[in-house]
């Protein structure tokens, strides 16, 4: 029933919010959006306290993977509709219909695929997804605006339409198996007979799924819509995007892996992942570096995290439990970057290398930003390095050396490139003032925009000294469905 | 029955090289037309008996795909006033080319996949060429219209695959009418966000100035 309500309430509001004549203005619809968000943070943290047994026979549940992806996504959003009160006094999005209506919708969206144990229903909310975040993308309604949505939805549709080929390769696989397979496409009956699967079939769509759900995670050499997109749409969305989207992805591609590990075949996933996070990795070193954009340059952090998903997932092990922990630090680390991207856009105009001597004009944000810095490039105390350690300590273990001598390599320049632009503009003397009111620069570092970044580096911060046991035991949980094993 | 089912399918293959070759849009729509009802024609070909789910899917894959979505996308053309020319990238003669090789390497694919006592040996070859060769029209074309066009006929490989699935797995195929509602968006948006007004034509590869 509960889970249930966490995919319809949202989605009901979304449906009133579109429809509804009396929503024309912001205020009531961005009132909703707030409601929601809480209810839904609500929801699932009864989730944690009373786990809730599987409904609509099954297509529905909660396990490990899935819990941590959708209290990733409320949380998240949570804090996204805190800052969105603040954003508010400041640029007012054409349509709040579209804006609050979206937002839901992509809410959701992304608790269908959280929770959804049978594949198909996995796809179905993964595609919505991609169209609930279009009109965001969109929502300057600029030339530039225009091309980074085109961009993303084509990229995006070519991506969803692999995954649900690999999908048809998965019943394929489970229709050629011979025997009492289960019911079609549902994921413990996919995974109870996982060794009867025909393996040719399942290679092949394991290969397409991972192409497809990578596209929509951006992982190389699928990332070419990324940082369009992150650039171009309003920074709250890059960071739901960034944060919860390409979290909601993974998960289709964890599915899948799931499967392949059930069924002995990790001996032929496990390369193909390696290789990707490899290349993903490369990609983000190699653009990283020259970057004059925080969102563009968070865009390929994000390939490069993406990158670091999938690696751990190839390692296996203890990088399993890596990726997991690593997913929920770059979920949080991403929310916040963007947010405090998104207030240097809102005082100065445009988060770029334009911008010099952050720390005076806008201290609270400029402190955020370094902070972030130092915490999405998996440096010490935040809980990146922890998580980043992890992965390294399975390529140490699986006897991998020189995947371990790439990823530091790769972590060195990523640092370096992003060091290089975020101290330019934190540092140095800020430009005269031409005409703009410094007391009104001030004024919009309101509570309503700091405190959502502040709240998520405190779990990131937190994350890096302790992880608390309840999520300890999830994670290892999952891990563990993964092929792998806990810490 | 079988026979029918053989000669349509490889109908669906003349019309992909015929997407391929022709230069004009107009001509284009027609061939994805005649493409979508072929499709149409399927589901019932293929049942082993004729069933109620057959005939509405038949039904209903003939009003989306043979009528109504080249109807949007004629609308489109008109609306927009896009110029009638395809403009490729690569040649038609070396794109037919091209999709020729699609074909025979879809045969060498499928002939290596473990397929069950198919009703229908043609299906699964003709599916990837299909796929394929939309593959082929969406990166070789400059017009966003006739990139929805090469999406389109992605998109109906995924839907002849889809075919060899209906008997054990029931409403799989109707998924892929989910794909369609991305061609109405797309097609929206180049009418309602008028990309050709934005971009002085629909042509695609003037996308360009986000780059890195």
């Amino acid at each position: 029933m509960r889970l249930l309500a966490l995919c319809a309430i949202p989605l009901a509001t979304a449906l009133v919010v579109f429809a509804a004549p009396a929503f024309r203005g912001r205020r009531v619809p961005v009132a909703l959006l707030f409601v929601v968000a809480c209810a839904h943070l609500a929801l699932v943290t009864s989730l944690w306290v009373v786990p809730p047994l599987p409904t609509l026979g099954g297509w529905l549940a909660a396990d490990p993977l899935g819990l941590t992806v959708l209290t990733l996504t409320s949380v998240l959003f949570v804090v996204t509709a805190i800052y969105i009160v603040g954003y508010l006094r400041h640029e007012a999005p054409r349509s709040g219909r579209v804006f609050a209506g979206g937002l839901l919708a992509f809410l959701a969206a992304a608790s269908v695929v959280a929770l959804a144990h049978h594949l198909a229903m996995l796809w179905v909310g993964m595609e919505a997804t991609t169209l609930s975040v279009a009109p965001l993308v969109f929502l300057r309604r600029d030339r530039r605006s225009l091309e980074a949505t085109w961009k993303y939805l084509v990229v995006s549709s070519v991506g969803i339409a692999l995954a649900l080929l690999g999908t048809f390769f998965l019943a394929s696989a489970q229709g050629q198996g011979g025997g009492d397979m289960g019911r079609p496409l549902l994921l413990p009956d996919l995974i109870a007979h996982a060794r009867e699967l025909h393996p040719a079939w399942l290679r092949a769509a394991f290969l397409f799924l991972l192409v497809g759900f990578g596209t929509k995670m951006g992982l190389a050499p699928m990332h070419t819509w990324k940082p369009d997109t992150y650039g171009e749409a309003p920074s709250l969305v890059s960071g739901l995007m960034s944060g919860a989207l390409t979290s909601c992805a993974f998960l289709g591609v964890a599915r899948v892996t799931e499967v392949v590990a059930a069924a002995g075949l990790g001996s032929f996933a496990q390369p193909v992942l390696i290789a990707f996070g490899l290349l993903s990795l490369a990609v983000a070193a190699t653009f990283v570096i020259g970057q004059r954009d925080v969102k563009r340059l968070l865009a390929y952090s994000s390939v490069e995290h993406m990158g670091l998903l999938v690696l751990g997932l190839g390692l296996g092990g203890v990088g399993a439990y890596g990726s997991m922990l690593h997913l929920v630090n770059n979920g949080l680390a991403k929310g916040w970057m963007f947010l405090v991207a998104g207030n240097i856009a809102l005082a100065t105009g445009a988060a770029t290398a334009g911008n010099r001597g952050l720390i005076r004009t806008l201290p609270a944000s400029a402190t955020l930003l370094v902070l972030g810095l130092f915490a999405v490039t998996g440096s010490p105390p935040f809980g990146m390095f922890v998580s980043e350690f992890t992965i390294l300590r399975a390529a140490f273990d699986g006897g991998h050396p020189w995947i371990a001598a790439t990823i530091l390599m790769a972590l060195a320049v990523i640092f370096v490139g992003m060091a290089a632009l975020v101290l330019g503009m934190v540092l140095g003397e800020p430009p005269a003032p031409t005409g703009r009111d410094p007391g009104a620069v001030a004024v919009r570092e309101s509570r309503w925009l700091v405190a959502g970044p502040v709240a998520l580096a405190a779990i990131v911060l937190m994350l890096g000294f302790y992880i608390p046991g309840p999520l300890r035991d999830v994670l290892t949980r999952a891990a563990m469905a993964l092929g792998g094993t806990g810490p | 029955m079988r026979d029918a089912a053989q000669i349509v399918l490889l109908l669906v293959v003349l019309s992909d090289l015929a997407i391929l070759g022709t230069s004009r849009l107009s001509s284009c729509i027609r061939g994805l037309a005649a493409q979508g009802f072929l499709l149409g024609l399927l589901p019932v070909l293929i049942a082993p008996q004729l069933s109620v789910h057959a005939v509405s899917l038949a039904l209903g894959t003939v009003i989306v795909k043979a009528v109504a979505l080249p109807w949007f996308l004629s609308w489109a053309i008109r609306e927009a006033a896009v110029r009638r020319e395809i403009e490729p990238i690569v040649g038609f003669i070396a794109s037919q080319l091209l999709g020729a090789l699609a074909v025979a390497l879809a045969f060498a694919i499928a002939s290596r996949l473990p397929l069950p006592a198919l009703q229908q040996p043609l299906l699964v070859p003709v599916s990837l060429a299909t796929l394929i060769i939309g593959f082929i029209v969406l990166t070789t074309r400059r017009k966003a219209l006739v990139q929805v066009v090469g999406y389109l006929i992605l998109e109906n490989g995924i839907y002849l695959f889809g075919l060899t699935q209906t008997e054990s797995v029931p409403f799989l195929l109707e998924l892929g009418v989910l794909l369609d509602i991305f061609v109405g968006v797309f097609i929206m948006g180049i009418v309602v966000f008028h990309i050709n007004r934005e971009f002085d034509s629909l042509d695609a590869t003037r996308l360009t100035e986000l780059s890195d």
